[in-house]
């Protein structure tokens, strides 16, 4: 059976944001409540330059999540060995406090889409994944978390719902979880779900990270509303409610603001902290 | 209804093919415009991504003109890797091969100087070595040196004036370019790439110093090929870019 | 040129070149100045600016039809011959003498 034994997951439960380079003197000088960062693995691929002189520095002040865009954990092909090779040489040089990636695809006959791609729950897929997820944990030497994506469609296919799915990938790889609380959001009015429901179906228990992140609107074809996770606004009140929600029955966490469009000042990005740091001081440690 | 991935990729990437079936919304109905997030996700992000790549082919060209390019080329061209910092290796001879930009001939190597700042941007960091060391060679010794450089520099040689043309673009009350060859290398100081006029056959010279040859044989290659060669000027530059690693003095 | 000719030549363009660059420290050369380049293809994990038209827009994405439009810098800048004299008008007007109505 899988080795669950990896070194784990390890943020403070406090509030993290995004890194984004045009904040880094702000970040150092002014933290605020801000007590770790996030970066994206594959911005930190290059082989030197301001990059990594950066990320060395915050390194020295705050723990560090890598999170993963493009390896591709649920691609009906084999995984990137280069890719993989590069970000097990990311973490070893860096040591950080966790690494993530999501449930979703992006590479296909040997093409990076830049985009999540959606993939349908069955017993197919969820092979494939844990053996994905087992490869890279076996290759990082550690535990990853697992993020639950935003959904616009469902395939007909599934057979699995999504929070049991992550629960069995968890359950059979020792992969820790990512809940990514607008994600829930925007998925949950697409495709007309309670996000309290997910959120009581979910194993909270595995949740290593909690993420935040502002979504557009658009409407379908049936002029129903569509969310689209745009990560290019504040959070909306609704995703504080559902965060709030989701505290109370977890604990404490590691609560992250990402905005990754029309990114704002950092007084701006550290509000939005401020405001995650709040809703985990209202909770019982 | 299954949906594989090939399926899926081909009608995200060609707006003419249908939606794949099995891909539903709540209620069970056809996707439909629900798949055009993806399909607006991919073309959206990587137009997005070729206009910060290429500020100056952007600039040149206008907003309309490389949204319609970068369309074109996200399709010929999808990344071949995750690493977006790299995105855009063929877009030189992707504008090369386009009729309707025949006449601006200059933009493939544009192109080729914005993609060799971005790898100056992201190659490793190195350390020069001191003028001492040089300035200790002995003329017959200089001759026989083989030199290693930064991996942050970058010669782009042109038959356009590509420096001016890339200056005037980037920089407020630069002059307009005059019609003249221009050869350019990109020092890396500390973090930030900046490219620099090379003296005529200033590229030759570094090009051969790069494949092996020795001071004395690359700057005979120079003079060849450039008889009023100034390897002064080039050296200065050289020293003052940083770019110089180490000497290796053979014989 | 003898070999120790040549390599006079070679030896006094270096030392002029030494002293030319200890007057100008490379300190002073690097200034904050990136052009972008820092900003430039950042991988994130967001969905793109909120619509889904520009993916199905034909006449923007379609991939097969583009047409050149008058835009941009390369419209005030003439560059009629290049050194390596093939070039022709640098300007997008050269377009519209090429293509007939």
């Amino acid at each position: 059976m899988l080795d669950t034994t990896f070194p784990q997951s390890d943020l403070p439960a406090t509030a993290g944001v995004g890194y984004k380079p045009q904040h880094f003197s702000q970040i150092l000088e002014q933290p605020g409540s801000v007590a770790w960062l996030e970066i994206h693995a594959e911005n930190y691929m290059g082989d030197g330059g301001r990059p990594l002189a950066q990320l060395r520095r915050l390194s020295e002040q705050f723990p560090i999540s890598v999170h993963g865009v493009g390896l591709s954990i649920g691609g009906e092909a084999p995984l990137d060995t280069d890719h993989l090779a590069r970000l097990k040489q990311l973490i070893e040089w860096l040591n950080p406090a966790s690494f993530s990636e999501h449930l979703a695809w992006s590479t296909h006959d040997a093409h990076f889409y830049n985009d999540l791609l959606p993939l349908p729950y069955t017993n197919d897929s969820l092979i494939r994944i844990c053996d994905h997820i087992d490869q890279l944990q076996r290759t990082i030497g550690r535990q990853m978390l697992l993020e639950n994506p935003s959904s616009y469609l469902a395939f007909e296919e599934s057979t699995w719902s999504e929070p049991e799915f992550l629960t069995e990938i968890a359950n059979r790889t020792g992969c820790g979880l990512l809940l990514d609380v607008n994600n829930v959001f925007v998925s949950a009015s697409n495709l007309d779900f309670s996000p309290q429901g997910y959120i009581d179906a979910f194993a909270l228990n595995r949740v290593g990270e909690i993420h935040l992140g502002g979504h557009d609107t658009d409407t379908d074809d049936h002029g129903a509303p569509l969310l689209i996770d745009s990560h290019g606004h504040a959070i909306a009140d609704p995703v504080w409610a559902l965060l709030n929600y989701t505290l109370e029955r977890s604990g404490p966490k590691p609560v992250l603001v990402e905005w990754d469009n029309d990114v704002p000042d950092w007084p701006v990005l550290s509000d939005e902290a401020n405001r995650a740091a709040s809703a985990l001081h209202k909770i019982p440690a | 209804m299954n949906t594989n991935q090939s399926q899926f990729t081909r009608a995200m990437m060609d707006a003419s093919i249908p939606v794949p079936e099995g891909l539903l919304d709540a209620q069970n109905r056809p996707a439909g415009r629900r798949f055009d997030v993806y399909r607006n996700n991919v073309a959206v992000s990587l137009t997005d991504a070729m206009h910060a790549a290429f500020p100056v082919i952007a600039k040149l060209l206008g907003k309309e003109n490389m949204d319609g390019l970068s369309g074109l080329y996200l399709r010929a061209h999808p990344p071949s890797s995750p690493l977006m910092m790299f995105y855009g290796e063929h877009f030189p001879d992707f504008l090369a091969a386009m009729e309707q930009l025949s006449h601006l001939g200059y933009l493939p190597d544009v192109a080729r100087l914005e993609l060799a700042l971005r790898r100056s941007y992201h190659a490793a960091d190195s350390v020069p070595v001191g003028p001492e060391k040089l300035a200790q060679l002995s003329p017959d010794a200089l001759m026989q040196t083989e030199v290693k450089f930064a991996p942050s520099m970058q010669v782009i040689a042109s038959p356009w004036p590509i420096f001016d043309i890339w200056r005037y673009n980037t920089q407020d009350g630069a002059a307009k370019p005059d019609a003249v060859a221009q050869d350019v290398m990109i020092t890396r100081p500390e973090f930030d790439p900046a490219p620099h006029l090379l003296p005529p056959g200033g590229a030759a010279f570094i090009v051969a110093l790069q494949r092996g040859q020795n001071i004395g044989s690359a700057h005979e290659a120079a003079l060849a090929k450039t008889p009023e060669f100034d390897l002064g000027a080039t050296f200065t530059l050289l020293l003052q870019g940083g770019v110089i690693l180490k000497l290796d003095t053979k014989g | 040129m003898s070999n120790t000719a040549k390599s006079l030549v070679v030896a006094s363009a270096v030392a002029a070149a030494l002293s030319a660059a200890a007057t100008t420290p490379v300190a002073a050369q690097s200034k904050e100045k990136c052009y972008g380049v820092s900003l430039a293809g950042q991988n994130d994990c967001a969905a793109g600016p909120g619509t889904t038209c520009a993916g199905t827009s034909v006449t923007d994405y379609q991939g097969n039809a583009w047409t050149l439009v008058d835009a941009g810098s390369c419209e005030g800048m003439e560059l009629p011959a290049a050194a390596d004299g093939t070039a022709r008008s640098g300007s997008l007007e050269a377009l519209a003498r090429d293509i007939p109505a």
